[in-house]
């Protein structure tokens, strides 16, 4: 039900608000496609900081670290990327998603 | 992402209202379509309507080939139930697990307590003592009026035609029902809302116990927050 299981979650564009105004640089980070059995349904966010604070969750932890590695460029330059994770690339073994799984993943920065 | 789009999204998600943002992956350009202001006209009308119903964030392709991100914010659904008797008692447990808030009023204090409901949030005051104050009804909060007792169930049934709820069911015959539409009548209740009301309540299954007419309510509660039509919230 969207929105109606994640009541338990934190509020991560609450957290993105609220980051911008106290004057912190942020970018978003949103799951937009995923393929198999990926840990995140689509439309789950990772909030990043300038200096890789971050909350939400993007994978269930397993592909966080590049995610945030990612934002910190999208911060700097403000030009959004598509960041793709799976099975066939292996980078995504890399930072772990081994789930089986794929993932396409949306970072933005928060002007 | 816009700064000043991030600050009216979340207004409108703190106000519970439904909003999609329509994000070109390609360009960054996005915008926000508010369920309430969707424009038939819109290139991604029917698609913008089928999502609000299905809640669901996703990917579409537009004619020139271009990437839209869809991402979907329709406040958690409530189901607000008058009248704590055995119905609801087994209605409260299963709409929680289909993901619906609950909450359960009645100023009957012999049946509003905390052992019968255990962990749902129990008012056991009259309806017009907690809403809107404490219970607020909208489009995305549905009415269960099941206490039998038009002096408790008749009063928040009119104030939640009014907000416009997804559902509003209420228990009785179609005896019962049809002095209840007299008397929503008499009170002034728009006729086309009158016909809205669920009653008898439930979908037809033939359910005899308690808990099957739980059931028979939650699956009619579902149909209508899931095939209500686009735009109903609105009007």
């Amino acid at each position: 039900m969207g929105d109606a299981l994640d009541l338990s979650e934190k509020d991560v564009l609450g957290i993105a608000e609220a980051w911008r105004r106290d004057g912190r640089a942020v970018a978003l980070a949103t799951v937009v496609e995923t393929w198999g059995s990926a840990p995140r349904p689509i439309g789950s966010h990772l909030v990043i900081d300038g200096d890789g604070h971050f909350e939400g969750s993007v994978s269930g932890g397993c592909v966080e670290g590049a995610v945030v590695g990612e934002a910190i460029d999208v911060i700097g330059d403000g030009r959004p990327r598509l960041l793709e994770f799976g099975v066939a690339d292996e980078t995504a073994w890399r930072v772990g998603l081994s789930c089986g799984g794929r993932i396409a993943v949306y970072v933005e920065r928060i002007d | 992402m816009d700064r000043g789009l991030l600050e009216t999204l979340n207004a409108e998600r703190r106000a519970r209202r439904a909003v999609i943002r329509v994000t070109n992956l390609a360009t960054g350009a996005e915008r926000l379509v508010r369920e309430a202001e969707l424009d038939p006209a819109d290139p991604l009308g029917a698609e913008l309507a089928g999502r609000f119903r299905s809640a669901k964030s996703g990917m579409v392709e537009t004619a020139d080939g271009g990437r839209l991100f869809l991402t979907v914010h329709v406040p958690p659904p409530r189901l607000v139930c008058i009248g704590a008797v055995h119905i609801t008692q087994a209605l409260a447990p299963m709409a929680r697990m289909a993901g619906f808030d609950v909450t359960v009023i009645d100023p009957r204090t012999a049946f509003a307590t905390e052992a019968r409901f255990e962990g749902v949030p129990l008012y056991p005051d009259w309806p017009d003592d907690v809403i809107p104050g404490k219970v607020g009804l909208d489009a995305y909060t549905g009415l269960v009026a099941v206490t039998h007792d038009p002096k408790i169930d008749d009063w928040p049934i009119a104030r939640a035609l009014e907000a416009g709820s997804f559902y509003v069911g209420a228990l009785g015959s179609r005896k019962t029902h049809a002095k209840r539409v007299e008397r929503l009548t008499a009170a002034g209740v728009d006729p086309a809302a009158i016909g809205r009301i669920a009653a008898p309540i439930g979908l037809d299954i033939g359910a005899q116990s308690p808990a099957e007419i739980a059931v028979a309510v939650l699956a009619q509660a579902i149909q209508a927050l899931r095939r209500r039509p686009a735009a109903d919230a609105a009007s």
